[in-house]
């Protein structure tokens, strides 16, 4: 699948398109097929992202996982600091990313 | 310390207000991201992988007691909870809101500090010596002039848009602390016939394409620096390359023209400059010099060190080093637990060492391109104090110079350039090596570790580099041998086919292992390297 992400224009937070709206969970992201870089152009010029760009993920029952470990990293947050990634109480956390 | 004058606070203030409008801007859709990008960077906020990141110039990596407090309250205001030493002596927010820009910028301008010069293709930060003032070993105090640099390059009209960005650095004694000459121009101050003078070398750097500085003028007089340096700005300005961003840097002028031709450049510029009468007056490095004066150390100091305790002397022997000034010596404050962040410094520990500062160093603190800190200016009476409020912080390893004082870019956790992360590797190595005696024994050992090829970790300059790759989504590591950023400056070589994480950790300890084997009396890990050469570190890795 192919997803669309960038970052928050004014909090800069890390944001995944959800069909709807944006998310900060990549698990609620949607698959936006050939339509993505028209919905970026159109989400920028609305000032709710900044820097969009599809990327391919994969979809199983652990959720949506970018392709990519620099975009899992982004979905997740630092790995070494388990305090500040999206996932703070999962001790296994770190292993989705490799 | 240098202190802002009147067109210091003004510039600075009227750049805050000018970015405030900016932001506000960006944030009603009256400019683009296109159109702000370059004047966001122009004051150090870049869009890194996980928010905005701001960059906040430390000038030659020297801070009062309130600028550094000033950092950690931003630190737990702004952003959560930390600041990022860096190796460029500079400090690093990594959650930085856009609407919250502004005012970062208005309260850094109320302790005189700035993001500017942090970004972009402009002169940036001028950097130097961690020891600048207090080495016995230098010809004079090095941040004069860095400071003079600094006013020179700042909004330079000539020098704001150059091929690419250019650092320069400036040192004053045989030993390199600063790894001068991997600068686009390294300056080391030097002393002939009783005057002062800078040898000047240009076209070093790191990158993808690693070049050793040569030397280009042995002895430029002090009143002549600013006039010789717009000589050398001013060729590499016309000739650099623009086409090809890989290829901009003055290292590859340099290397493509040859060292001969680009001196003939600068030198028939620089006549040409002479007339022009640039060069600024004595009296204002006079001024500025008067900023840097000693400070009032007291006198009559004892030089004894109680050392009962014993983790205590083992911190006194690693990380104090010696001061100029009888009675007083120099504190290295490790950013480098076991466990950590290389380089990373919680609100509370920015704010402790900001006190350390004020009631211990006569209100003065260091950042050092190995993302480390310094008091400059203790009494030696006031060492186990010292030590005990940084033990209670974490902020007590002894480990300065050791393989766990580990340089590490921000890698993959952090950055969008990064092809790999530096930390958990960082991490990883210190815990592998973590017992002190093994440390101890390994003797001098400096790790250096890159994300990528852009080589923010310094791996080109470390007795061990590292260099992260991706291959095929999946990081991977190429490990070298033999750099140094010191008075030695050589650039490591890569040892062959490149590992997984743990596969460079166990690689490391191979070579180490060797090294301990094979080194003869007194020699350095990298002694024993240069003597040895690459082939049996490559056989014992290898096999």
């Amino acid at each position: 699948m192919k997803i669309l992400t960038g970052n928050d224009l004014v909090s800069g937070d890390v944001i995944w398109w959800a069909g709807d709206g944006w998310s900060r969970q990549v698990g609620d992201s949607a698959d936006v097929g050939e339509r993505g870089d028209d919905l970026a152009r159109t989400e920028e010029a609305a000032l709710r992202v900044v820097g969009a760009y599809v990327i391919d993920a994969t979809v199983s029952d652990d959720g949506v996982r970018p392709a990519h470990i620099k975009d899992r990293i982004r979905a997740l947050g630092p790995t070494v600091r388990p305090d500040l990634m999206l996932k703070p109480n999962d001790a296994d956390a770190g292993n989705w990313v490799i | 310390m240098y202190r802002y004058d009147s067109y210091d606070q003004s510039i600075v203030d009227a750049r805050v207000e000018e970015f405030r409008d900016q932001v506000q801007r960006r944030l009603t859709g009256a400019l683009t991201e296109d159109q702000f990008k370059p004047l966001r960077l122009m004051n150090g906020l870049y869009l890194q992988l996980h928010a905005y990141m701001l960059r906040v110039a430390i000038p030659y990596g020297t801070l009062s007691g309130k600028q550094m407090r000033k950092l950690g309250e931003i630190a737990a205001k702004y952003d959560k909870g930390y600041g990022h030493f860096t190796t460029r002596q500079n400090l690093q927010y990594n959650w930085i809101k856009l609407a919250d820009a502004p005012d970062i910028l208005a309260e850094l301008a109320t302790v005189e500090m700035h993001a500017i010069q942090t970004s972009g293709n402009c002169i940036r930060n001028i950097s130097s010596d961690q020891y600048a003032g207090v080495s016995a070993d230098e010809v004079a105090d090095p941040r004069p002039w860095a400071e003079l640099l600094r006013q020179w390059s700042s909004f330079h009209p000539e020098f704001t848009y150059l091929p690419r960005k250019f650092k320069i650095c400036v040192i004053a004694g045989d030993d390199d602390r600063a790894a001068m000459k991997l600068h686009d121009i390294g300056l080391k101050l030097v002393e002939r016939d009783g005057k002062i003078g800078a040898e000047v070398y240009a076209g070093g750097g790191m990158g993808r394409t690693p070049m050793v500085a040569p030397l280009i003028n042995d002895f430029m007089p002090e009143d002549e620096i600013i006039s010789y340096l717009e000589a050398c700005l001013r060729v590499y300005n016309r000739y650099g390359r623009r086409d090809n961003k890989y290829k901009a840097r003055i290292k590859i002028l340099v290397h493509e023209i040859g060292v001969e031709e680009y001196k003939r450049q600068v030198e028939e510029e620089f006549a040409h400059m002479r007339t022009l009468g640039l060069n600024p007056p004595v009296e204002e490095l006079d001024r500025i010099r008067a900023f840097f004066a000693p400070p009032a150390y007291d006198t009559g100091l004892s030089e004894d060190i109680d050392r009962a305790d014993p983790a205590f002397a083992l911190w006194v022997d690693r990380q104090v080093a010696a001061h100029k000034v009888p009675g007083y010596a120099i504190v290295n404050i490790s950013l480098k637990p076991l466990t950590g962040i290389p380089g990373d410094a919680s609100a509370e520990q920015i704010e402790l060492v900001a006190t350390l500062a004020e009631q211990y160093s006569l209100d003065e603190l260091r950042v050092t391109h190995a993302q480390n800190l310094v008091l400059p200016h203790v009494k030696k009476a006031d060492l186990y104090a010292i030590w005990q409020k940084l033990e209670e912080a974490g902020l007590a390893e002894a480990n300065l110079d050791l393989i766990t004082d580990i340089i590490a870019c921000p890698g993959l956790d952090y950055c969008a350039l990064a092809n790999a992360r530096s930390i958990p590797l960082a991490q990883k190595i210190a815990q592998r090596f973590a017992a002190a005696e093994r440390q101890a024994e390994l003797g001098e050992l400096k790790v250096k570790i890159s994300g990528c090829i852009n080589a923010c970790g310094h791996h080109h300059a470390g007795h061990i580099g590292i260099l992260g790759v991706d291959r095929r989504g999946v990081e991977n590591f190429q490990l070298s041998l033999g750099g140094s950023g010191a008075e030695d400056t050589s650039l490591g070589q890569i040892t062959g086919p490149g590992f997984s994480e743990d596969g460079v950790v166990d690689a490391i300890e191979k070579v180490t292992d060797l090294y301990l084997a094979e080194r003869e009396s007194g020699e350095r890990f990298l002694d024993t390297y240069r003597r040895l050469g690459m082939k049996p570190f490559k056989e014992a890795i290898y096999g």
